[in-house]
């Protein structure tokens, strides 16, 4: 469904997209992990036209999406800042979105979920990050759409909302749709990937399991996995096996 | 473009800036109409402030609700849009906000004052006119400048350059121009460099219109004997409306091009 094909992008001088190819699994949970810099945002803003690539092109559904908008209705997006015009409530932000989507969307389940009632006839600017970070899960996952991407979904998040955030992502994945996520936070990535897309210098470096890339790094957990990886402390003969597989 | 263009409409109506931005005008013409034998004479000391202040508020308030709208803006980008609808929209919805409050804030005080003879309307129509193509071109050239300075100080630093430029520096350096090349025929390098200024062809329409020639500068005086006071205000109003048009297509054709 989302297939990235030599795709380059620099910032001025700045090499971010090394000529990177990936095929993104469809129907499942994948997380785009990579130390800083190493291209994560580029890929998924890329994806949703907002950074245009210098060269390469990136099929939706086989058809690329340079110039066009349309393939737009079929994703739900999450982006990492939370901000919407403050002298808006959120009822209205709600109208606001859904109008300009022209789909329909079901908002009162997710209300209820995120105990979101007591403020949907504040101002944005009154409420807390917290609070604002749910609103933002609201307008992503109120429509139906079958790609949901998410940028650091779980920040800001108390606990109980976390784990709310997590049974509604395999909700959704259980449904059928595709989900890219991007996040820090490991715990939350070992729950909720399917699939992990480690990229390195702008390349994809690693795609696979968890299992694979516990294997790969032969670390006990996937923090310890992904911390070896970045500082390039793998036993050279699987890195050269897994590079040969997956480069 | 109209969704878009409704909800900065929407979003504006609800910003203090519009209304203390109304109540300004409202107050100084208010203020201006009680303490002057006449309206016209309110008229030209409107003027005045029209021509400084509204370039000046519609620069920096685009500048500013960019910024601070960026990352909304990003949201809006993913959603099914054209990039150049949202934008379009966007900056009608501010420009349009902002001549609505200086409209409004102009056009009450004549209406309490009962002021509206044919003669004044006219005036204060043509002064209102040349307040929305103010507000029209510096909005567009503030989202020339927002969108190309990502860092918020260099923005703010070039808008008030622009704006400084425009209403201040370009008058000193059109006289030093004059006096330079005082031996030749400077006429027609002086219409032509009054093209250049859309806040100079502003107070050209202005003073064309009320024909005070004592008021006209050299310039309005250039383009009274030129073209004429009919020819010379089409041609006025159309350097404007160019004025309105061009910048709005560089920011365009940016933002086409632009990684958000």
């Amino acid at each position: 469904m989302i297939e990235f094909i030599n795709l380059n992008k620099s910032f001025s001088k700045n090499l971010v997209l090394d000529n990177l190819n990936l095929n993104v699994s469809e129907g499942k949970i994948s997380a785009v992990l990579g130390p800083n810099g190493s291209g994560k945002s580029t890929i998924i803003k890329c994806l949703l036209g907002l950074v245009l690539p210098d060269s390469g092109q990136i099929l939706f559904d086989r058809q690329p999406i340079r110039n066009t908008w349309q393939y737009r209705e079929k994703i739900d997006y999450l982006p990492q800042i939370a901000r919407f015009p403050e002298n808006l409530a959120i009822s209205e932000l709600i109208k606001m979105i859904t109008d300009i989507r022209q789909q329909q969307g079901d908002s009162e389940a997710l209300i209820e979920l995120f105990e979101l009632s007591p403020f949907m006839h504040k101002k944005i600017r009154h409420l807390s990050g917290g609070t604002r970070q749910k609103v933002n899960i609201l307008l992503t996952f109120m429509f139906n759409n079958p790609v949901i991407i998410l940028d650091e979904p779980s920040s800001g998040l108390d606990p109980v909302a976390i784990i709310r955030l997590k049974d509604l992502i395999h909700r959704e994945r259980d449904n059928g749709k595709t989900i890219l996520f991007t996040s820090h936070i490991m715990s939350l990535v070992e729950d909720l990937a399917d699939e992990i897309i480690f990229l390195l210098e702008g390349k994809v470096y690693f795609q696979g399991s968890k299992e694979e890339i516990l294997q790969f790094s032969d670390k006990p957990n996937l923090e310890n996995a992904i911390a070896s990886i970045i500082s390039g402390d793998i036993p050279d003969p699987l890195k050269k096996k897994h590079l040969a597989n997956y480069l | 473009m109209i969704k878009i263009l409704k909800y900065t409409c929407f979003d504006m109506l609800r910003s203090w800036w519009s209304y203390a931005y109304f109540l300004f005008y409202f107050v100084t013409s208010a203020t201006l109409l009680n303490f002057s034998a006449d309206a016209s004479r309110a008229i030209t000391s409107l003027m005045n402030i029209i021509i400084t202040l509204c370039p000046l508020i519609s620069t920096l308030l685009v500048v500013m609700y960019y910024y601070s709208s960026r990352e909304f803006i990003e949201l809006l980008l993913a959603q099914p849009l054209k990039r150049s609808s949202l934008l379009k929209g966007q900056f009608i919805g501010l420009a349009g906000s902002l001549s609505l409050s200086f409209t409004f804030g102009l056009l009450i005080p004549f209406l309490i004052f009962g002021l509206l003879s044919s003669e004044n309307i006219i005036n204060l129509s043509t002064l209102i006119g040349i307040g929305v193509l103010l507000t029209f071109i510096f909005s567009a050239l503030g989202y020339l400048v927002a969108l190309h300075h990502e860092n918020k100080i260099k923005g703010f630093g070039t808008a008030i350059f622009i704006w400084l430029f425009m209403a201040v520096i370009y008058d000193g350096l059109f006289l030093f121009t004059l006096v330079l090349f005082n031996d030749y025929p400077t006429d027609k390098i002086a219409l032509g460099l009054s093209f250049l200024n859309p806040i100079d062809l502003a107070r050209i329409i202005m003073m064309l219109k009320l024909d005070i020639s004592a008021l006209m500068g050299y310039t309005g005086a250039l383009f009274n004997s030129f073209f004429g006071s009919n020819t010379g205000l089409i041609i006025s109003v159309a350097a404007s409306i160019i004025w309105v048009i061009f910048p709005t297509h560089l920011f365009l054709r940016k933002a086409a091009r632009k990684d958000f």
